[in-house]
């Protein structure tokens, strides 16, 4: 099978956890790599490399750690830079992550443009972190949301999409990839309509970027938001890319060192892209780490990551689609990335979750930060199960096993 | 397959006794555990010397949360409010049997004497007066 072709077994062998057994002997099947995936030890490495010989701050000094250091953490930026298709590394904003790229938008983009009355669309499927920036927005300059459906089947309703576009927005921003239906949504087309009505477009792309190639360019997309921890690399550090002449018209978000050009005790002068958008010392360890990370994804190929998950995602739809009782959402496997979140009739999600440790099986259970989605379905939980390029199809098979352990038990 | 799913917090997920509503009832109380969704709501009978003649719980969340719901409420009828006032956690955990529960399972196991507990508090001054029986 195609699980032998992409090598899996020498891609877990780069991933130092994948060896750790759990609950006495049994293999660790880490099945959440939505929430965060496992790191290689190509990324560990460079940040333990950092620390051990290059430590120092960057963009000052002139010793020769602080040297490096700079450089190392430049060249990271470019990496990703050339990662996402960016023009330049001036529109790629080092952050936190995913969620507060977008609360970069909401704070600087959004309130400079927008104003009483505006529209912004969001859609139904949206994560958490993609919604309340927007709602703590709108309640302050009194914008208007609006949220394009999602169909039964776990889709975006491009019509209703189209129809509310005429309500010609500022901003239209939705999630590349659902993280609970897998969903893939349409985005060049869906960009590509938003502009058309002079809307700017913000993409999250923290479930996009760690699967499948991303290209701002192609794309188009305006903003475009992700996490390096979700995507082989360190927590605690994300990307905003942003398109340069956006950027340049955006006032500051956080104020303090490496952000400005000069200060005086009454003013300040900004720093030129991206530095304007970087206050204070930054996650230096992590940017390099994440560079590794980028690294490591392009070794192996997006495209090869790709075509794996997918077998992945086939695979598991068919073994779930043999439980009875057991409801998968979101659409079929050609439409979605590898992303299973499901109910079992009879069996809360957190008990699923449970047993599924005793397993040494690792998966979520709960809302997954997508509360208002799950409301769409009717449903207060759902267990979720999610591939990444080191998960086997054995793997799937304990997950399907287990399952119908866990129903045996609840008989 | 697991030592937490015991026997009898299986069998009061599956048949549980006191799961429905009383209208009317004396007491109603809900709360929700935001973290996982779960809910749950009690409603309660009295007599006249504030004794529990009646009990009943709704609402939805895993087997921990639910068998817990059962066993409390099954644990309390027959007793005095002021009475039931004074479980503790360590009360229920016993009926449950379960005593290694993590954190984020034990808000499971302890969701319904939070419910009751934040109810027959909230009541104000019946609350009050059971302070004033207890003594």
């Amino acid at each position: 099978m195609s699980s032998h072709s992409f090598g899996v077994e020498r891609v877990r062998a780069d991933f130092p956890i994948l060896s750790r057994a759990l609950q006495g002997n049994k293999p660790l099947v880490y099945l959440d790599s939505t929430a965060t995936a496992q790191k290689p030890l190509s990324v560990i490495r460079a940040m333990d490399d950092y620390y051990r010989n290059t430590n120092a701050n960057i963009h000052r000094g002139v010793h020769t750690l602080a040297e490096e250091a700079t450089a190392d953490y430049e060249r990271a930026r470019e990496r990703i830079a050339a990662f996402i298709g960016a023009r330049s590394t001036s529109e790629v904003i080092f952050t936190r992550n995913t969620t507060e790229s977008i609360n970069l938008v909401a704070y600087s983009w959004a309130r400079k443009n927008l104003s009483s009355g505006d529209v912004i669309i969001l859609t139904e499927m949206e994560h958490h972190s993609n919604l309340v920036p927007w709602q703590i927005l709108a309640e302050e300059k009194n914008i208007r949301l609006e949220f394009t459906p999602v169909t039964d089947e776990g889709e975006l309703n491009l019509q209703a999409y189209q129809n509310l576009l005429e309500l010609r927005p500022k901003l239209v921003a939705f999630t590349q990839m659902s993280n609970v239906l897998g969903t893939i949504n349409p985005a060049e087309e869906m960009i590509r309509m938003a502009h058309e009505v002079g809307a700017v477009v913000l993409i999250d792309a923290a479930q996009s970027a760690p699967h499948f190639k991303v290209d701002v360019q192609k794309l188009k997309a305006d903003f475009l938001a992700f996490s390096a921890h979700k995507m082989c690399g360190p927590t605690g550090i994300g990307v905003l890319y942003g398109r340069r002449d956006l950027l340049e018209a955006m006032p500051p978000f956080l104020g303090g060192g490496d952000m400005i050009k000069k200060v005086t005790l009454r003013g300040f002068t900004p720093n030129e892209l991206p530095h304007k958008f970087e206050a204070g010392t930054p996650a230096i360890a992590e940017v390099i780490g994440f560079g590794a990370a980028v690294e490591y994804l392009e070794q192996i190929g997006m495209d090869q990551i790709a075509a794996y998950e997918h077998t992945l995602t086939r695979y598991a739809l068919d073994r779930l689609s043999e439980i009875s009782g057991l409801k998968v959402i979101g659409p079929p496997a050609e439409k979605k990335g590898g992303v299973c979140s499901f109910t079992l009739e009879g069996i809360h999600p957190h008990d699923i979750a449970q047993l599924l440790d005793r397993e040494g099986i690792a998966v979520r259970a709960g809302h997954h930060c997508a509360m208002p989605l799950h409301q769409r379905y009717g449903l207060p939980a759902t267990t979720r199960a999610s591939f990444y390029l080191y998960n086997t199809l054995e793997e799937i098979d304990f997950l399907a096993e287990a399952l119908e352990k866990t129903k045996a038990l609840f008989g | 397959m697991d030592d937490l799913y015991r026997e009898v917090i299986i069998e009061h997920y599956k048949n549980p006794a006191y799961r429905g509503v009383l209208e009317p009832n004396d007491f109603s109380f809900e709360d929700e555990n935001p973290l996982c969704g779960d809910q749950i709501r009690i409603d309660l009978r009295v007599d006249e010397n504030n004794r529990v003649t009646e009990a009943a719980f709704s609402g939805h969340g895993c087997a921990i949360s639910q068998a817990s719901a059962d066993l409390l409420l099954e644990s309390i009828v027959g007793k005095p409010l002021g009475e039931v006032k004074k479980i503790s956690k360590e009360d229920l955990l016993d009926l449950l049997g379960l005593d290694n529960l993590g954190p984020v399972r034990l808000k499971c196991a302890l969701l319904s004497l939070k419910v009751l507990k934040a109810g027959i508090y909230g009541m104000g001054e019946v609350g009050d007066s059971l302070d004033r029986d207890e003594e």
